[in-house]
């Protein structure tokens, strides 16, 4: 599905991911676990095609295509999907009115017929109840006003309604208590398919008691310095990311 | 010395328009107007035309631009646009009163009153039929002492409307005034003036559209009053969708008695300099205005909206918002004034105006001014002026939207914010076309 390679990225001269290594199959699930500043957030960024970031060194490879050649509204047309950690508020633009614009624009890029009116409210319904979402908060300006938890569990929705490949969860779990936790990874694991993968950028193992990871990465200085199973998040729970800080700089010093 | 010469001309031709004026018009000279025309004039020529050292027209060259753009001859004769290219201008599927004014001068060919219960007529007939209410209301609120193109309307105005809403009469039809101006074989200018007499408890929607046709340049200089006695119900509206060769300047003074609602629409697509001032006078207790303004801007249209709102009573409300988008190299100016009389306690007064820039080279200047001297009273004013928000745009781009679609979609949503408050829905359909045709085409 993903094969990055090498990869270096830098913003505004600063360079962060300073070449990372990393595969992942079809229907595997990945944690990307780390100390603040490691570059987590910047490899979510970089995958989505944020701009601001610039790639040095390095490639990606999605589903056979260099994914650093798409636009980002392209890498969403074929099937790239970000869970943003800050959900931006658009006042003036419903989440149900651009999602039917996005999936349209989608389905023409797939030369697909744009979905008419009633199988959009359809399939609308029922991605609703996969995380407890209310139709007059989707009438509503996208985010405008929405709580934490109401934002978070937004871009789940609309990762149900875009029916990625691949997601990538920006710290979809930051803030949240752990109703709303429960209610997010819950709709992540039912999207869940052997087809589909998912990157779970997160800074806490309690999310990865819910959605459960084949591998867990440790990011630090914008490297993948230690890669392991589910334990290695009980471990860092444990121990904190100190060690792992030890080990490397001493091996680099 | 040619400059000094020609510098004097510009204000002498209005004087020469003034006595050519006079002499037409001998019968009437007597009457009261023709006195308040005479102390206009004599207002215009101290004033004389504002320039950028004119504190109200320091962003806005108005001088300048006429200058240099105008001959001002004598008015000739009459333009020959066919039916069908006035009927062009119409709001499509709106049933309206209209009245058609070509090149200033009402058209009776092309105008239709379709409600009973009410009093429309040309400026002309009105000042000779309806002595008591031209007496009353004429030139009693836009004030001719202190801006030179009130004035100058005030002294030369020989056309426009006269409305008057009966007590308790309610007008279901809006009433459209259409101001065409045909510059296709030289340039026009024109003074029109309207008055709207809304009696207690009335209620109706004013439309007035502004439209150039042709190459030539084209100067309007009109002057509405709005009269909205006790708990009256006014709606009203502007719209200009002009050719780049037009010059617009424009005063609606509203006057609001006890119990009241205004509310001023302001919509600007094209033009070459377009100045447009709203001032409200809030005369009675329990009253509410709005002023909305909406100027999406290109080329190197010149827009400057100035606002006014004057609390003069105690618990009364009003709110304005103006947003713009502007692009190449225009030019957008806000001024906003509201004042809170000592006496106006317990009012409620909101101001903001919004602006998003799309190059570099356009230029907004926004000032708000508040001046209140009571101190039981809730206002307050902001103005924001920015770009177009990249984190939004990325985040719809990352759904799948294009990047061209998603900025449509976010200016479209940035505009909606003043045009959801309209109640009309054939005309809120079709300024959502014309915003909408100007976002895709050129944006």
């Amino acid at each position: 599905m993903l094969k990055i390679k090498n990869l270096h990225a830098s913003i505004e001269g600063k360079d962060i991911l300073n070449g990372i290594n990393l595969e992942i199959k079809p229907g595997e699930v990945h944690a990307i676990m780390g100390p603040n500043g490691s570059g987590k957030s910047t490899l979510a960024s970089v995958l989505a095609g944020r701009e601001e970031y610039e790639v040095t060194d390095g490639e990606i490879e999605y589903l056979g295509k260099d994914l650093l050649d798409l636009s980002p509204e392209d890498r969403a047309r074929e099937g790239v999907f970000l869970a943003f950690q800050y959900p931006v508020e658009i006042p003036g633009v419903s989440t149900t009115n651009f999602l039917k614009t996005a999936i349209n624009q989608i389905r023409e890029y797939r030369g697909q017929e744009p979905l008419d009116a009633v199988s959009f409210l359809t399939t609308m319904k029922e991605k609703m109840k996969l995380v407890e979402i209310d139709q007059a908060l989707l009438s509503r300006s996208l985010n405008e006003g929405f709580s934490g938890g109401e934002k978070k569990r937004n871009e789940i929705f609309q990762m149900a309604m875009l029916e990625p490949k691949l997601s990538i969860l920006d710290e979809t779990d930051s803030g949240l208590d752990i109703d709303a936790l429960r209610i997010v990874a819950n709709g992540v694991n039912k999207l869940k398919t052997s087809e589909t993968s998912t990157i779970v950028v997160t800074h806490y193992q309690r999310l990865l008691d819910y959605i459960v990871p084949d591998f867990v990465h440790v990011l630090y200085k914008g490297k993948i310095v230690k890669s392991g199973d589910k334990n290695l998040a009980l471990e860092l729970e444990e121990k904190g990311y100190d060690w792992i800080k030890e080990e490397v700089d001493t091996a680099t010093a | 010395m040619s400059e000094i010469l020609k510098e004097t001309s510009l204000e002498d031709k209005f004087i020469t328009h003034f006595n050519e004026l006079e002499s037409r018009i001998n019968g009437e000279s007597k009457s009261a107007f023709h006195d308040i025309r005479k102390e206009a004039l004599e207002s215009f020529k101290t004033l004389g035309l504002p320039d950028k050292r004119n504190e109200e027209y320091k962003y806005t060259p108005v001088q300048r631009v006429l200058k240099k753009n105008f001959d001002f001859g004598v008015v000739g004769e009459q333009a020959t646009l066919s039916a069908d290219e006035i009927r062009d201008n119409y709001i499509p599927g709106l049933k309206t009163n209209t009245l058609v004014f070509i090149n200033g001068v009402f058209s009776e060919k092309h105008s239709e009153i379709i409600s009973k219960d009410i009093i429309i007529k040309d400026f002309n007939l009105a000042l000779k039929e309806n002595k008591e209410d031209i007496e009353t209301y004429l030139a009693k609120y836009a004030d001719y002492k202190e801006d030179a193109f009130v004035a100058l309307n005030t002294a030369l105005a020989e056309n426009g409307s006269f409305i008057k809403l009966e007590n308790n009469k309610v007008i279901e039809e809006p009433i459209a005034l259409y101001f065409i101006n045909d510059a296709k074989s030289k340039e026009v200018h024109s003074q029109p003036r309207n008055l709207f007499i809304a009696g207690k408890s009335s209620q109706a929607s004013f439309i007035e559209v502004f439209k150039t046709t042709g190459e030539q340049a084209s100067f309007t200089n009109v002057v509405t009053e709005v009269v909205v006695n006790e708990n009256a119900h006014i709606d009203y509206f502007k719209i200009q969708n002009n050719e780049n060769t037009s010059y617009h300047v424009g005063t609606t003074h509203v006057w609001q008695d006890r119990s009241s609602y205004f509310a001023g629409y302001t919509f600007t697509l094209s033009g070459a300099l377009v100045r447009n001032n709203l001032n409200i006078i809030i005369d009675g207790e329990g009253c509410e205005s709005h002023m909305f303004g909406l100027y999406l801007l290109n080329g190197s249209t010149h827009v400057d909206n100035h606002t006014a709102v004057d609390h003069r009573k105690p618990n009364s409300f009003s709110n304005e918002l103006y947003k713009g988008i502007l692009e190449d190299q225009s030019h957008g100016v806000f001024n906003g004034k509201v004042y809170v009389r000592q006496i106006a306690q317990k009012t409620n007064a909101f101001q903001s105006n919004k602006n998003i820039l799309l190059s570099n080279e356009a230029i907004i200047n926004t000032k708000p001014q508040l001046e209140i001297w009571a101190d039981d009273v809730k206002c307050s004013h902001g103005c924001t002026t920015g770009q177009l928000d990249e984190e939004a745009l990325f985040y719809l781009q990352s759904r799948g939207v294009g990047k061209e679609r998603a900025r449509v979609l976010l200016l479209y949503a940035y505009a909606a914010e003043i045009l959801e408050n309209i109640k009309l829905d054939p005309l809120k359909d079709y300024l959502e076309g014309l915003v909408s045709e100007r976002l895709h085409k050129n944006f």
